[in-house]
């Protein structure tokens, strides 16, 4: 086995052993890095100093025979929507191309209690705004297994960095969709966990009813480390909950997995499909109940994400004015000027629209019908999940209706690319946790498969998840 | 169809500069979104509480103290303009 493949797990027990130093583990994913990222471009900046300053951190620690946390001398890659104090943090828009973050998201601090090396920061959607990862500003990821094609996003770098071996496990963010969707395009474990569960402080803001901060990995193991370390209330931001619900004995025999109707509808890859069904299957073979159900608000799920979600960027998204930080264009008037052209240049098309689509969803006379009615189907789309979970454990589907696209394929179809999110943004509405786990491929396209949970089941879902690989 | 006034319009009030094209390519784009939204009137929420959060969260308090500094520092280099340190701005009365 080759070191760029090792599980955390089996990367913590090579460091204890001695069989490599930290640093010579992260020089290799370094050297990886160099070797495949330019056809890959997962990352938009590699920090190779201070990674190594890192890993030699956690190399003296061993040599001095003590103890370190699982996490401690393992390389990961963050997306460039999570602030690491000191590094850039893009968002991939030009509007923050040179912004230097100020201090530290959460997630990092408690990453960097645990002594995790950080090799760099991931390409994404510009602001996460997307679902192929097309929308950087700064030039797409390309999918590790078909270069001509999309990594699904908006964790686009992230997915793709886990994929090609360039990092053990990496962070994402899902707002509806963008850890799970490009983590089946690209063949990775992800987790959006429950909404709450994981501190966003730190986290470029997008949609703060619906963002989460969730890992992507090798392995569903990994995933559980990782979570495990970045779960848990934060009181810089309220909120988020201490709320674990303990999975206690699991028992496959009987577990009823409920399989919504509404999700295996025309308009889903008859590959991906069959695949899903047939990791279903799986578990009914190990003695799971499987139970069709139904969703019965889920066609109006995207359209009410399309209202939510560009209501709360037009608000999230006025702080870029050009005047506090980032890019500023000075114009020749007034102060005006200053703001039309700032945020007229500095932000990307697809943000440009949805900031216009939530400023007049929001607008004076529009908001009952659009904002108001959206937050009322969103109700209903939640008590749908209530209703099921009465009668079920957790739920099956696909996490995406096709295995990744072509790059350039939907990006001039704007409703296309939006129905993208068709079953991950579902769930997000209900600000449940959800799994995307890797069952099968179409050619070399890797195939999802989404587990969902009720709220804070985290555990639960990890281990239905491992499940299927151990049978 | 939404009128290309009121793209302008909206586009003032969200402060993002663009140019005549621009405003007609968001006019047809944004017609487009909005007819798909017209779905959601099918369904029936008469009675029905909306949600703005999924989870249910309670006023959450801490106590009004100061924490130091913090990132104050970092937060004034970056200002795209400044003088010592105040934030720079164009002037605004005439």
């Amino acid at each position: 086995m080759k070191i760029q493949d090792l599980t955390i797990a089996q990367a913590h027990q090579g460091l204890v052993n001695k069989e490599f130093s930290s640093v010579e583990l992260c020089k290799a994913y370094l050297e990886k890095i160099r070797e495949k990222d330019k056809d890959i471009f997962a990352f938009l900046s590699v920090t190779e100093e201070t990674a190594l300053k890192q890993a030699e951190e956690v190399d003296d620690i061993i040599k001095r025979g003590e103890n370190i946390p699982v996490l401690a001398g393992i390389p990961c890659a963050v997306k460039d929507n999570i602030m690491v104090e000191g590094l850039k943090c893009t968002a991939a828009s030009k509007i923050l191309e040179n912004y230097i973050a100020p201090y530290e998201a959460t997630v990092v601090k408690k990453l960097k209690k645990e002594k995790a090396v950080i090799l760099g920061k991931t390409n994404l959607d510009e602001f996460a705004m997307g679902a192929s990862g097309e929308n950087s500003a700064f030039g797409p990821t390309k999918n590790p297994c078909d270069l001509t094609r999309v990594t699904g996003g908006s964790s686009s770098g992230s997915a793709a960095a886990v994929a090609a071996d360039m990092a053990v496990y990496a962070l994402g963010s899902d707002t509806a969709g963008s850890i799970r969707y490009p983590a089946s395009f690209c063949g990775v474990v992800g987790l959006r966990p429950t909404y709450g569960a994981v501190s966003r402080f730190g986290l470029i803001a997008m949609a703060s009813s619906l963002d989460q901060i969730g890992p992507l990995a090798k392995s569903i193991d990994d995933c559980q480390i990782v979570f495990d370390t970045i779960r848990g209330k934060d009181q810089m931001d309220s909120t988020s909950v201490d709320m674990r619900v303990e999975n206690n004995g699991l028992k496959i025999k009987g577990l009823k997995i409920g399989v919504p109707k509404e999700y295996f509808v025309k308009g889903v890859d008859k590959e991906v499909e069959k695949i899903v069904k047939e990791a279903i299957k799986k578990y009914e073979a190990m003695g799971a109940k499987i139970m069709e159900v139904s969703l019965p608000h889920t066609d109006y799920a995207i359209a009410t994400y399309y209202i939510i979600m560009p209501c709360e960027i037009s608000a999230n998204l006025a702080r870029y004015d050009g005047i506090k930080y980032g890019y500023q264009d000075k114009g020749n008037n007034d102060l005006m000027e200053v703001y039309l052209r700032s945020r007229g240049r500095g932000l990307g098309d697809e943000v440009r629209r949805r900031i216009i689509l939530g400023t007049y969803a929001l607008s004076s006379g529009y908001y009952d019908a659009y904002y108001l009615k959206a937050q009322k189907v969103r109700t209903l789309i939640r008590q749908d999940f209530e209703k099921v979970f009465k009668k079920v454990d957790v739920l099956m589907t696909p996490v995406a209706p096709t295995p990744a696209f072509k790059l350039g394929e939907k990006i001039k179809d704007l409703l296309q690319m939006y129905l993208c999110d068709v079953f991950t943004g579902p769930v997000s509405l209900a600000g449940l946790p959800a799994v995307s786990l890797p069952v099968g491929k179409i050619d070399n396209l890797p195939v999802g498969l989404q587990i969902i949970g009720k709220p804070f089941e985290e555990d639960k879902i990890l281990e239905i998840s491992k499940l299927y690989g151990n049978n | 169809m939404i009128s290309k006034e009121e793209v302008q319009h909206i586009a003032k009030l969200a402060r993002l500069g663009l140019t005549d094209q621009e405003i007609e390519k968001y006019q047809k784009e944004l017609s487009l979104i909005l007819d798909y939204f017209e779905k959601l009137k099918e369904v029936n929420i008469s009675g029905i509480e909306p949600t703005s959060h999924s989870i249910k969260v309670e006023n959450v308090l801490r106590k009004d103290e100061s924490k130091g500094k913090g990132s104050s520092r970092k937060l004034i280099e970056s200002f795209p303009d400044r003088k010592e340190d105040y934030l720079k701005v164009k002037s605004i009365l005439k």
